[in-house]
């Protein structure tokens, strides 16, 4: 099975979109009619062919050019890559993680050779081909979580486990949710979730980080978050919200079928083999109102849940702005009929 | 119920009786606490580093009272940055049994702790009190400028220049709360700054 890669930007010109294969694929986060948080972590297994969940690491068309957006950004921001010095370990840990799934499950784009330390890598659609000594970073031209994950869809934390609590020590955010890895690198699990209204006192990150603590390896877990974004940009950082945040003061009724976008996070969390640590895998895919609307049960549901959704989300979310409006157009693709249970399309 | 769950809690100055020195760095108020926490241990202040510097306390003469208690080494520093700077070396050389305090306004604790955690001091093991102003030392997310003794928000930057609105997010490794543009989706606009933290 061979992707076919797109050229497309998350900046300035914007020619991200999704084929139609893609909206199929696309990971909606809704299972009924209403949102609020919850624990909702399951097992991390193998979903449908062709679904965002058939593999463990998903790649698909967007990557070459999400990989160049990373790039970018890592340009004009290194702060965006750090790692503790005691997370070498689970930066080689993850590395192998990312090598291997992608190798297996995409044989046609990656390979990957073991004989002992001796590792070769070839990645076809980057055009990399790189051999290297595992566990001796003077053999890479990058450490080695920077190395691997410019070339892995998503953002990645690399999370130490200690005094009963998960420790952000490592990570590279370049496609964020409007959080900053600068800033909390160092937090422990309820200090960077601070920000987040109503979770703390439902007990929703207390039961969470109960799970989490006695993750197993080799049995990965998942979950979905969602926000929404203006315009398909990746780069949605507090850094640069000075400069991104007007976007969110474009949307017209004329143009909200295009520029409103559902931003989803298929997030999975692996217990690694050598350090203990735990990784964070936050893949974001991007949909526009327009695509997902071809989804009759999409349409209708989102128009459902974003209507209803309590002001606190709301705001946290920042969609305030452009929410009614949003909701306006969405309501012309909600004829009322009952939606069925679960994620997937009718 | 909105405690925010980044920021750290100051339980206050205690003695560790088995220390075998007292690394103590007080800022303004904060001797009063220094004083107060070692009363009741007179041996202590022999094996007592002090650092202090007055910031606004300076007309109250807390370093003299500080000083009449004959700690072991006393270093009387006239800004923040210059204590920290003695610190950091006193730090670099620190030998087992040395027990870390911090007193003073919350921007100096956490310049203290971020030191620390920097000499691999695990950070609940050092003493903490909160005295004098509620003011915060905060940093800039887009330009990563800090800024100390910020009592209002919005709080232009002082590096940048960009307003900023000063979230209830505080970063231990920073020693600093977390300053965002509050005008991005309203250029044309800065709402009136208030006096928030004093
Ligand atoms: C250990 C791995 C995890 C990491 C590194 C992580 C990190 C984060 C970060 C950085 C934020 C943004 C906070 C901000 O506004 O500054 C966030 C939000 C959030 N996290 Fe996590 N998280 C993790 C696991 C989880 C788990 C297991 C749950 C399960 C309940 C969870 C639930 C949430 C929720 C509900 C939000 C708010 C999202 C929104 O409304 O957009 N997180 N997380």
């Amino acid at each position: 099975m061979t992707i076919q890669f797109k050229t497309e930007t998350f900046r300035d010109d914007f020619t991200f979109s999704n084929s139609p294969e893609a909206i199929h694929r696309f990971p909606f986060p809704f299972d009924k009619d209403e949102y609020m948080y919850a624990v909702n972590i399951e097992q991390h297994m193998p979903g449908p062919v062709k679904s965002a969940f058939e593999f463990p690491i998903d790649i698909d068309e967007h990557y070459v050019s999400e990989m160049k957006d990373r790039a970018l950004v890592l340009k004009q921001d290194p702060l965006r890559c750090q790692s503790l010095p005691h997370m070498i370990t689970a930066e080689w840990d993850l590395l192998e993680l990312l090598m291997e799934s992608m190798a297996k499950n995409y044989p046609e784009h990656f390979t990957l050779t073991r004989d002992g330390d001796s590792w070769h890598w070839v990645n076809g659609p980057l055009g990399i081909d790189q051999k290297f000594t595992f566990g001796d970073t003077s053999t890479l031209p990058y450490p080695p979580m920077e190395y691997i994950t410019r070339q892995c869809q998503g953002d990645f934390n690399l999370i130490d486990q200690r005094n009963d609590n998960l420790w952000m020590d490592a990570g590279i955010v370049t496609t964020q949710a409007d959080w900053s890895l600068d800033f909390d690198i160092g937090m422990n699990f309820m200090e960077w979730h601070a920000p987040v209204p109503l979770a703390h006192d439902i007990g929703v990150f207390d039961r969470a980080l109960k799970f989490l603590l006695n993750l197993q390896q080799g049995r990965p877990v998942r979950r979905l978050n969602w926000t929404m974004t203006i315009n398909p940009r990746l780069d949605t950082s507090p850094e640069n919200y000075h400069k991104w945040g007007v976007d969110r003061t474009t949307v017209t009724p004329e143009n909200v079928g295009n520029k409103v976008h559902l931003r989803v996070e298929l997030q999975a969390l692996w217990r690694l083999p050598r350090s203990n640590a735990i990784v964070f895998s936050i893949r974001a895919y991007l949909i526009k109102m327009e695509e997902l609307v071809t989804i009759p049960k999409w349409g209708r549901r989102f128009h459902r849940v974003l209507r209803d959704l309590k002001p606190e989300l709301a705001d946290y979310k920042g969609l305030t702005r452009y929410r009614q409006m949003t909701v306006d157009y969405l309501s012309k693709f909600d004829d009322g009929a009952p939606t069925s249970p679960g994620f997937f399309p009718d | 119920m909105s405690a925010i769950k980044s920021r750290p809690i100051y339980p206050g100055l205690k003695v560790d009786e088995r220390a075998k020195r007292h690394l103590v760095a007080a800022e303004g108020e904060g001797a009063l606490a220094v004083l107060e926490a070692f009363a009741d241990a007179p041996d202590a202040w022999s094996r007592m580093t002090l650092l202090y510097t007055p910031g606004g306390s300076a007309p109250a003469n807390h370093s003299e009272t500080l000083q009449g208690r004959a700690p072991d080494a006393f270093h009387l520093h006239p800004t923040r940055q210059t204590l920290m700077t003695r610190l950091n070396a006193l730090l670099d050389t620190a030998t087992m049994g040395t027990r870390l305090y911090a007193a003073g306004v919350e921007g100096h604790i956490g310049e203290v702790v971020a030191a620390g955690l920097a000499h691999g001091v695990d950070h609940l093991s050092i003493r903490t009190e909160h005295r004098g102003s509620l003011a915060r030392r905060v940093q800039c997310v887009h330009c990563k400028g800090f800024i100390d003794d910020v009592t209002i928000s919005p709080v232009p930057c002082a590096h940048c220049g960009v307003p900023l609105f000063v979230r209830d997010h505080y970063s231990r490794r920073l020693a600093a709360f977390q300053g965002v543009s509050i005008n991005a989706e309203t250029p044309d606009e800065v709402p009136a700054s208030e006096e928030l933290y004093k």
